[in-house]
């Protein structure tokens, strides 16, 4: 099985200027990797560090130490030594990222902001909204709003658009973060089909979930946080 | 997508007698790309913007621009006649107060037509169509061609102006607070609209800007600056969701919640 993404030995702290320079640290030593075709999930309570992780593997935040390497443009390349512009581009082909929250473009349509990533990988406008329609209705969201600007839609309505945005291209490594967090029980379930359709499809999945189900039907296999506590290493 | 920079800024530096305006500025800029600058006002942003639009002089240091044949030419040793036309070509300026880049006396449409006779156009009916169409592109009605800008709002004076600098097709615009001094509503128009531009035609851009939202809407990335230095620099997302240098970490504090 090939093996799109490896983390090694990342480490990541805060430095707080306003706070006298204080040090938070954040995780250590955190090594994993993820095959294709699985779905990872990672465990841990609330500040243990998971969202930074995922966080660090979009090129959101940045890393002190250690490496992620990623298969991307049929080379590997490092991306937390990466340049602006290559995490650019591995987030247009390489790695997806369905947020725990939409940040809104003012009047951009919700069916715009879903079909938006399959236009930047060049897919045609109208593909593109093909797709993006097909997943709106697969996720049960009302077809009334979907020629609106998801800024007034209700939480599970916009995390709904946030996820048919993260599904709708065919990225080789997908991040969830919390992404049923909102959600009813049915359009849970949607979303853990739509992530086996990912995993049948040979993507590697990394995910936050704090809902014990679907996590229970989606998860290969759980990466406990805690073990990468900066403290404990630095201790 | 080519895999040169549209422009190469090397070690830039301008001072005014002793004071520092900028200092030891570099980047390059990639086509299609986007750049914040952002810093409180003093902080040398508009300085580093008039120069790298060789409105100004620098004291040291090199900016070099792609032209349309592929050729790097070194701006601050053209000809001030070669640096006039790329200005009215291949580049776009767009000033925070309209008043500035537009003509306020000459009609909307004369505003936007000028700059394509200024490129070579001649056939009248082609010019007001041309205007015509990029007046509805940025959302102005047909029937206020023939009025001055001096009769537009706010809001409208400053689409209009962007209906000049994007008419001849520019690779690379600069904008100097472009959403100052607007309200809220009216920004969030014309912020979507600029956005919309600059994906759908491709266009660089160095956009000057003390309001973190605009940066973070309209580029992909940023330089943050203080007393005329690049304090910090990276992916927008990542300065402002992790800010490393303790000024960026203030600015990003101090933003208020809504």
């Amino acid at each position: 099985m090939p093996t799109p993404l490896v983390v090694s030995d990342v480490a990541k702290s805060f430095t707080m200027h306003l706070r006298d320079g204080v040090t938070l640290p954040v995780v250590a030593g955190v090594s994993f990797s993820i095959r294709a075709g699985e779905c990872a999930v990672l465990g841990g309570p609330s500040g243990a560090g998971k969202s930074s992780i995922l966080k660090m593997l979009y090129g959101n935040y940045a890393v002190n130490e250690g490496q992620i390497i990623v298969q991307h443009a049929g080379g590997l390349i490092d991306l937390a030594a990466a340049n602006p512009r290559t995490v650019l581009a591995v987030r247009r082909q390489t790695i997806g990222y369905v947020s725990q929250f939409l940040r809104t473009v003012p009047r951009v349509s919700a069916l715009d902001v879903v079909a938006e990533p399959l236009v930047e990988r060049g897919e045609t406008r109208e593909a593109a909204r093909e797709k993006a329609r097909t997943l709106l209705a697969q996720l049960n969201l009302p077809e009334k709003l979907w020629a609106l600007p998801p800024a007034t839609f209700s939480g599970g309505e916009q995390q709904r658009v946030n996820i048919a945005r993260g599904f709708i291209t065919e990225h080789p490594i997908l991040l969830l973060d919390e992404p049923t967090a909102s959600l009813d029980a049915k359009n849970r379930d949607v979303v853990v089909e739509l992530i086996a359709a990912k995993k049948a499809a040979g993507v590697a999945l990394l995910g936050i979930f704090h809902d014990l189900d679907v996590r229970d039907a989606v998860a290969d296999r759980v990466i406990d946080v805690t073990t990468f506590a900066a403290g404990k290493i630095a201790a | 997508m080519t895999d040169e920079p549209l422009l190469r800024v090397s070690a830039l530096s301008k001072f005014y007698g002793s004071r520092v305006g900028c200092e030891n500025v570099t980047f390059d800029l990639w086509p299609g790309e986007v750049l914040a600058v952002v810093g409180e006002s003093g902080s040398g942003k508009t300085t580093l913007l008039n120069c790298l639009s060789a409105r100004l002089l620098p004291s040291s240091g090199t900016a070099s621009y792609r032209m349309r044949d592929g050729q790097l030419r070194e701006l601050y040793r053209m000809s001030e006649a070669e640096r006039r036309f790329l200005m009215r070509t291949d580049w776009g300026f767009v000033h925070q107060n309209p008043a500035d880049g537009l003509r306020m006396t000459v009609s909307a449409g004369a505003n936007v037509g000028e700059r394509l006779m200024a490129v070579g156009d001649r056939h009248y009916g082609k010019i007001r169509a041309t205007a015509v169409d990029w007046l509805s592109r940025v959302e102005i009605d047909e029937d206020r061609i023939d009025d001055e800008p001096r009769a537009f709002s706010g809001g409208m004076r400053q689409r209009l102006q962007i209906a000049r600098n994007l008419v001849t097709g520019p690779r690379l615009v600069f904008m100097d607070e472009p959403t100052g001094g607007l309200d809220v509503s009216v920004q969030a128009r014309l912020l979507d609209l600029l956005r919309g531009l600059v994906t759908d035609l491709g266009l660089a851009a160095v956009v000057v800007t003390h309001d973190l939202a605009v940066a973070r809407l309209l580029s992909q990335r940023m330089m943050v600056m203080k007393d005329g230095r690049v304090v910090e620099s990276g992916l927008t997302d990542r300065v402002l969701d992790d800010p490393r240098a303790p000024y960026t970490q203030l600015l990003v504090s101090s933003i208020l919640q809504v």
